[in-house]
């Protein structure tokens, strides 16, 4: 019981970064229906802005708070600088082609930022010490004592925070009216005076922001990357975006947290190695039974 | 042009350069390193300023002369006289360039380097041929070609090493299992609409690969399988010294021995395997199902309606798609002696989609033209090993920006029922 309590938490932490990441998939398909393949190596480089501002402020010696909110808002800043030049570079031009050459693109693009990042930074893991530490710990009396550490609730309470005001740009600004109406109809959106190119190079700066949080959070969870870490923990959560149906918010966020605890539970009581397997293979047996995901609407095609 | 055409073009100029100061700023500038404990910061603020000095220039030239649309214009030129150009003497450029295959290792300029690059890009065109069927004529977007190849390659392996069989019989049942595995897991996916099934390839491509590294006893992990025979010819090996009472090709046929004659022979067996692809996909576009197959990809629900089943005949394209891939593996198996899980990564299946969707999907040689240029590419820069998989990645991007259907954008829908589709 406790070691699956642990697990849980474990688990709920994990998915609160693939969740963020899974977001910035959900929300280009849903506005321009392509999938945006470059989007794990935004997350990172967001990882690795998130480090080099780390190591600038660790040696300054500023009170940790204050540090964490600096190099989240630094992170976020370049971070979408990637992303928005990404767009305009790669897929703008390419809007209203065939299916295809969008996907190839990004594909290129994902390539060009991983080897990009290697020649940079070099291709060695970069590590970094653990900045919070400590933790509560629970069921102090059976064997097993169940810990939350503080870098666990911190993750969480950002990625409801971020959740938080995230929806409310969604449902209740005119920029996320705007954002809708695009996913909904282009061509209507833009006769009705709503500037269609800006509302999508916001997307991808929201994408990537929050895709860059997840990246400070990967950082100060896993406490090493290394230019490669995108491609895995991309493709992971493309499939929570597909799981939790592609193109809902809320089903981002779902599809993040079971494919957190899919992964963490099979580790934990199966096998360690084959817990990337795991995730792929929830994937193809629920899309068998619901082909577009948990909260996705169906797809009803006219003829 | 106006002085306010100018200012404007210099604003713009100067945005870009902000823009590429915060790209290459922290990334480039604030280079980390390891030293000792923890990691440090060199900054390599020079390079920075050059790069961002670039990106402005660049930016200003282009709105200068307005130096894209000529660019454009021209790149387009080009490939579109490509296209019809290949289009009306397809015959006589098919012949020519079989010809040309079937001297060049006899061409005075050949060496092992340029034999082992056209092995290469043989092979990617074999790739290409078989994705080709899946992906170009059926339409459906698969990224987990490769796991079909590393089956092909891995029952070549293990057949070829548990029962010593030669290489004639293990081909076909390499490609056999690769189909099977097709049909494995086509079966539960075909359903799925375009890029859920990209997803899911992906995916069934990644636990292939888990799989090959973590099950040891087959398939010896990370490690891989070594000592997979070469193959013979004919029953011939290519041995320095055969054992007593054999004969080797050399001398069977009273050569001096030469490294080159094997070489020689894996170059033509996959000439061989590659037109064997394509001209098995020529022919079975031509047949009931090859017809399905692009009437499938163009409407599936007029394909429903007028009585094709579209899971069946998706599942033999795919099916068909993974024999041609396993019969690759196999190959690649029998020339490198040695296979690891690390050749099959996720980039040979972005390699061999990019090949197919560069060329013009459905186009045969477009195929051929993409594995050329971009093979090409990787191979040029060769020497600057780091900055090789830049310039395929930008190469892939800026082809796509200037020619979305590929080079070869020949393939012609007969009638368009819905006007511009997406």
């Amino acid at each position: 019981m406790e070691y699956f309590i642990q697990q849980l938490v474990n688990g709920i932490t994990l998915g609160s970064i693939y969740g963020l990441i899974a977001i910035g998939y959900t929300m280009v398909y849903g506005i321009i229906g392509m999938i945006n393949f470059a989007h794990g190596d935004i997350f990172m480089i967001g990882a690795f802005v998130a480090l080099i501002s780390f190591i600038i402020f660790g040696l300054t010696g500023v009170a940790l708070p204050v540090i964490l909110l600096l190099v989240l808002l630094i992170a976020m800043l370049f971070t979408a600088c990637y992303g928005w030049t990404v767009e305009k570079l790669a897929y703008k031009p390419l809007r209203g082609s065939f299916r295809l050459a969008p996907l190839i693109s990004a594909l290129g693009m994902s390539i060009v930022l991983q080897n990009y990042v290697q020649v940079a930074q070099g291709a060695r893991v970069k590590p970094m010490q653990p900045l919070i530490s400590g933790g509560l710990e629970f069921f102090k009396n059976s064997e097993f004592v169940v810990t939350v550490s503080y870098l666990q609730i911190f993750i969480v309470v950002l990625t409801v925070i971020l959740m938080g005001i995230f929806t409310y740009l969604i449902t209740k600004t005119d920029l996320g009216r705007a954002q809708r109406a695009c996913e909904q109809d282009r061509t209507m959106t833009a006769l009705l005076g709503i500037n269609v190119d800006r509302t999508i190079s916001i997307t991808f700066i929201i994408g990537s922001s929050l895709a860059s949080v997840a990246g400070m959070m990967f950082v100060l969870y896993y406490g090493v990357i290394d230019f490669y870490i995108g491609f895995l923990a991309g493709i992971k959560a493309f499939t929570a975006a597909v799981l939790g149906g592609i193109g809902s918010l809320p089903g981002a966020m779902l599809g993040g947290l079971l494919i957190g605890l899919i992964e963490t539970f099979w580790g934990g009581y199966v096998s360690l190695e084959y817990k990337d397997v795991a995730a792929f293979s929830v994937l193809i047996v629920v899309l068998i039974f619901f082909p577009t995901g948990f909260l996705g609407k169906p797809d009803i095609e006219k003829v | 042009m106006e002085k306010k055409d100018i200012i404007q073009s210099v604003k713009d100029s100067l945005f870009t350069g902000i823009i590429a100061l915060a790209l290459f700023g922290p990334i480039v500038g604030l280079r980390t390193a390891s030293k000792g404990e923890g990691l440090f910061i060199t900054p390599q603020w020079g390079l920075v300023f050059i790069l961002v000095g670039l990106c402005i220039l660049g930016r200003f030239l282009i709105n200068l002369n307005s130096a894209r649309k000529t660019e454009f214009t021209f790149f387009s030129k080009f490939t579109s006289k490509l296209s019809s150009v290949t289009e009306e003497k397809a015959k006589h450029l098919a012949i020519t360039a079989i010809l040309f295959a079937v001297v060049f290792p006899f061409l005075p300029f050949t060496d092992r380097y340029f034999m082992d690059v056209a092995i290469m890009i043989l092979t990617y065109i074999m790739l290409g041929w078989g994705l080709n069927i899946v992906v170009g004529l059926a339409g459906l977007l698969d990224l987990g070609y490769v796991a079909f190849y590393a089956v092909g390659a891995y029952s070549y392996a293990l057949i070829a090493t548990t029962f010593g069989w030669s290489f004639w019989i293990c081909l076909p049942l390499a490609g056999i299992f690769a189909a099977f595995f097709g049909i494995l897991l086509g079966f539960p996916v075909l359903r799925l609409r375009g890029d859920y099934l990209a997803i899911v390839t992906l995916g069934f491509g990644e636990i292939i690969r888990i799989v090959l590294i973590n099950w040891y006893e087959v398939t010896n992990g990370p490690d891989g399988i070594t000592g997979i025979p070469r193959p013979s010819f004919f029953g011939l090996p290519f041995k320095r010294s055969p054992d007593e009472g054999e004969a080797s090709f050399h001398t069977f046929f009273n050569l001096e021995y030469s490294t080159m004659h094997r070489i020689i022979f894996l170059y033509y067996l996959i000439l061989v395997l590659a037109l064997i692809t394509n001209y098995f996909t020529l022919k079975i576009r031509k047949l009931p199902v090859g017809r399905a197959w692009e009437a499938l990809r163009e409407d599936e629900i007029a394909c429903k309606s007028l009585g094709v089943n579209p899971t069946n005949t998706k599942l033999t394209a795919f099916a068909i798609g993974a024999m041609f891939g396993g019969f690759a593996g196999s190959f690649f198996a029998t020339r490198q002696a040695f296979i690891s899980p690390e050749s099959f990564t996720f980039i040979e299946s972005a390699i061999i989609v990019a090949i197919v969707v560069l060329g013009g999907m459905g186009s045969q040689t477009g195929v051929v033209l993409a594995s050329i240029f971009l093979i090409g590419i990787t191979e040029m820069f060769r020497d600057l090993e780091q900055f090789r998989m830049i310039a395929f990645g930008g190469a892939m991007v800026l082809i796509m920006v200037f020619k979305p259907k590929g080079i070869l954008a020949n393939r012609k829908p007969t009638i368009l029922m819905h006007g511009d589709k997406k």
